[in-house]
């Protein structure tokens, strides 16, 4: 096979995995090829990468399939045999029978200085190590083996490293405080560089066993702006959390631009005349006042059951991140018992902070533990009519999923109907709406529901919301 | 121009050292191909990781001069690229005489005699080795992004009373975005990408010693740690590079030895900016209250 094939195939797969790759992109990335040193990994990679990937969020598929098709090395036992030996049992020790393994306490030693000293070129040498003696998965037919990162993983055990790792690290100082702190954040980093490393091994073997097309296919995952919240792992959580101050600040940014832009305010005379003067008196251009943006309440009315709880948290977080876009904003949370929880989201406090402290302390909870629409509606137009205004815009969140309970819809009706604009967010797939005990359809009727699963529909969402202002 | 000045990306993180800007091998790389391939180079990133640096670096190391064209939201044509000096077009019409035809008034006001030239054009027409530098482009309208497009595609200008305008030597293009909004598809295609990101605590380490060359190598190793653990916390606003080197500058001047939870509460105002963000590195970290 040729560098070229090599080239269009890798170009193939990146666009398989929804990188918009172009034509001319395409050939820039051929046009940086010669000019530089392909002996060098990191520069074939970083040339690819500047005339291919034009979006951080691309980055990890891109890195993933280059890793695939082009690998840094080939066939089986890549790395140099290590030279250190076993660490020396103490004769005194017990003999430990069959769990004993000189291999495995000679890769956990080679790792151990490895993240000691954070060598790149050593944690490869290890993790290439470490897949080659306890990655191979054998299958029944002789001759056809699977390559695993679980296998691996397990029977290196990198975290059980870190109690050593950071009594060399602190070197006798004191336990527990910022030092271990800071030494903890690195050492961690570390593991994480080795665990990617061990990825990328395994990758690079499962593509030798079978091909770099279906490797490069299984390796896909969705960008973070796609995750599913309700399907979220904890890491996609934390990073999610992570993007939504991110967010907020491009969509202030628009909005900012949107408002001022969408119409302008009354003639500013002085300035037009005065502006005349330097071409002699005539007003070439006429100049405006800026126009006083027109901005409304928010009465966001959450449902924080466990099924959807993440689901409220992120939009209740881009809602207050996003809070000097509206007048005022108001929230409200309930399970079976409603309660007001504007009072968690304190001005220039922290929002993260107050999204834990709703979970714990407001009263949402009642006798069933279940979600309760109609009771919710029924207690807020009982205690909190007067919230919804003229110019309020209702907002509510859930999964329309009543528990085949009543869902009070004379009362929504007339909530809806006494606000601006309302609206229903709801994180589950379109397609299983008014599947179970879902009442989408009949509360759709009343209030438009918007399909939100993901940040991207989101954020797309918040814009569309305020624009209709 | 600064293309065939570099030779290897190696050479060019070497030079980039040499005016202490530490360029890992991508930036090196993705440095080196735009110089090559002459395309311009758009930069994303955090702020204050080192996107404007860079182009400062380059400029510096190549000894080539930098034109900033500093973008903001309502920029136009006009501050752009060029605008014609009309009060001296006036001026130049009234002191003709009265019998002087209308021609040769009209070839003598449309001359580079009332051009005033703007950042892009500038760097266009300079025959001396140029980094042309386009601050946060993110900022712009769209439409001041369709006039980039064209300019940096061809690196041509049309002037309709002159004519076109093509670069003599091409500048080294560097356009930097905080992605506040997303640059058009047409625009991306057309620059080299590069992402610039937190650097690992080894690489920021030598950063902060390069800047700071002063600091105690113990007392940096604490600070990069430090930094790193504060971007572990999910804050507002992270501590970015600049605000490191800041820190570094800080400790030196306060005369601290040791980074420890009293120390870190006394400067912490230095790399963290936003209250809540101090209370929760505060309740993360240990520290004490004020």
């Amino acid at each position: 096979m040729t560098l070229l094939d090599r080239h269009v195939e890798f170009l193939a797969a990146l666009r398989e995995a929804g990188l918009p790759v172009s034509v001319a992109e395409g050939i820039d990335a051929a046009a940086s090829v010669p000019v530089i040193d392909l002996l060098d990994r990191e520069q074939l990679r970083a040339a690819f990468a500047a005339t291919l990937v034009k979006r951080p969020h691309h980055r990890p598929a891109f890195d993933t399939i280059f890793d695939v098709y082009f690998p840094p090395v080939t066939g089986r036992s890549a790395a140099p045999p290590s030279d250190t030996e076993p660490p020396p049992r103490d004769p005194d020790a017990a003999h430990r029978g069959p769990l004993e393994d000189p291999l495995r306490d000679r890769v956990r030693a080679d790792l151990f200085r490895a993240l000691l000293e954070g060598d790149d070129a050593l944690l490869d040498g290890v993790a290439r190590e470490a897949v080659g003696a306890f990655g191979e998965v054998r299958s029944g037919t002789p001759g056809r083996s699977s390559w695993s990162r679980m296998t691996v993983l397990q029977r290196v055990a990198p975290e059980t490293l870190m109690a050593g790792l950071l009594d060399a690290f602190l070197a006798g100082q004191e336990r527990g405080g910022l030092a271990e702190r800071r030494a903890r954040t690195l050492l961690a980093d570390r593991i994480d560089r080795f665990t990617r490393r061990v990825d990328v091994d395994v990758r690079r073997r499962l593509a030798e066993v079978t091909d770099a097309e279906s490797v490069a296919r299984t390796a896909r995952r969705p960008t973070i702006d796609q995750v599913n919240f309700l399907s979220a792992t904890r890491t996609d959580l934390v990073a999610l959390r992570r993007e939504i101050q991110p967010l907020a600040r491009r969509l202030a940014a628009r909005l900012a631009i949107d408002q001022r832009r969408g119409s302008r305010g009354a003639l500013d005379f002085r300035r037009t005349i005065r502006e005349s003067l330097s071409s002699g008196g005539v007003p070439l251009q006429t100049y405006h006042r800026p126009k006083r943006p027109l901005k409304s309440d928010l009465v966001v009315l959450c449902d924080v059951s466990d099924s959807v709880s993440s689901f409220a948290q992120f939009t209740l977080l881009l809602v207050y991140a996003l809070r000097e876009v509206f007048t005022k904003v108001r929230a409200f949370a309930f399970v079976d018992e409603l309660d007001e929880v504007t009072r968690f989201f304190t001005p220039g406090g922290d929002p993260l902070d107050a999204v834990t402290r709703l979970a714990t302390e407001a009263d949402v909870a009642g006798l069933m533990g279940r979600t309760d629409y109609g009771r919710a509606f029924e207690l807020f137009a009982e205690r909190f009519a007067d919230a919804i205004g003229s110019r309020t815009s209702l907002l509510v969140l859930g999964d329309a999923r009543s528990n085949y309970g009543d869902v009070a819809l004379p009362t929504l009706r007339e909530l809806a109907g006494r606000a601006k604009h309302a609206y229903w967010l709801n994180p589950e797939r379109r397609a299983s709406w008014d599947t179970g005990d879902s009442r989408a359809r009949d509360l759709s009727a009343i209030v438009p529901m918007v399909e939100c699963r993901n940040l991207a529909q989101l954020g797309e969402f918040v814009r569309d919301l305020t624009h209709a202002h | 121009m600064v293309d065939g000045v570099f030779t290897t990306p190696g050479e060019v993180a070497q030079r980039l050292a040499d005016v202490r800007y530490l360029a890992d091998t991508a930036t090196a790389t993705t440095v080196y191909l735009a110089a090559t391939l002459e395309k311009p180079l758009l930069i994303e990133g955090p702020a204050g990781v080192g996107k404007t640096q860079l182009a400062k670096a380059v400029a510096e190391a190549t000894g080539a001069e930098l034109i900033r064209l500093q973008c903001y939201e309502g920029l136009d044509e006009a501050r752009a690229l060029y605008e014609w000096n009309y009060k001296k077009q006036l001026l130049r019409i009234q002191a003709a005489s009265p019998d002087a035809a209308w021609e040769q008034t009209h070839d003598d006001i449309f001359t580079d005699e009332f051009l005033l030239t703007r950042p892009l054009l500038t760097a266009i027409r300079r025959s001396e080795p140029t980094v042309l530098l386009i601050d946060e482009a993110d900022k712009t309208d769209v439409e001041v992004e369709a006039l980039l497009l064209e300019v940096l595609s061809d690196f041509q200008v049309t002037i309709p009373e002159l004519g076109t305008l093509t670069a003599v030597r091409r500048p080294f293009v560097v356009v930097t975005s905080n992605a506040t909004r997303e640059l058009s598809e047409a625009l991306k295609r057309r620059c080299l990408y590069l992402h610039l990101d937190y650097p690992t605590p080894e690489r920021e380490r030598e950063i902060v010693l390069a800047q700071v060359p002063e600091l105690a190598p113990v007392l940096a190793e604490q600070l990069v740690r430090t930094a790193a653990t504060l971007r572990t916390l999910e804050l507002k606003k992270a501590p970015s590079v600049a605000e490191s080197i800041d820190w570094a500058r800080t400790l030196l001047a306060l005369g601290i030895g040791d980074l420890d939870e009293a120390a870190i509460a006394q400067t912490l105002g230095v790399v963290l900016k936003h209250n809540s963000d101090h209370v929760r590195a505060a309740a993360e970290l240990g520290l004490p209250a004020r």
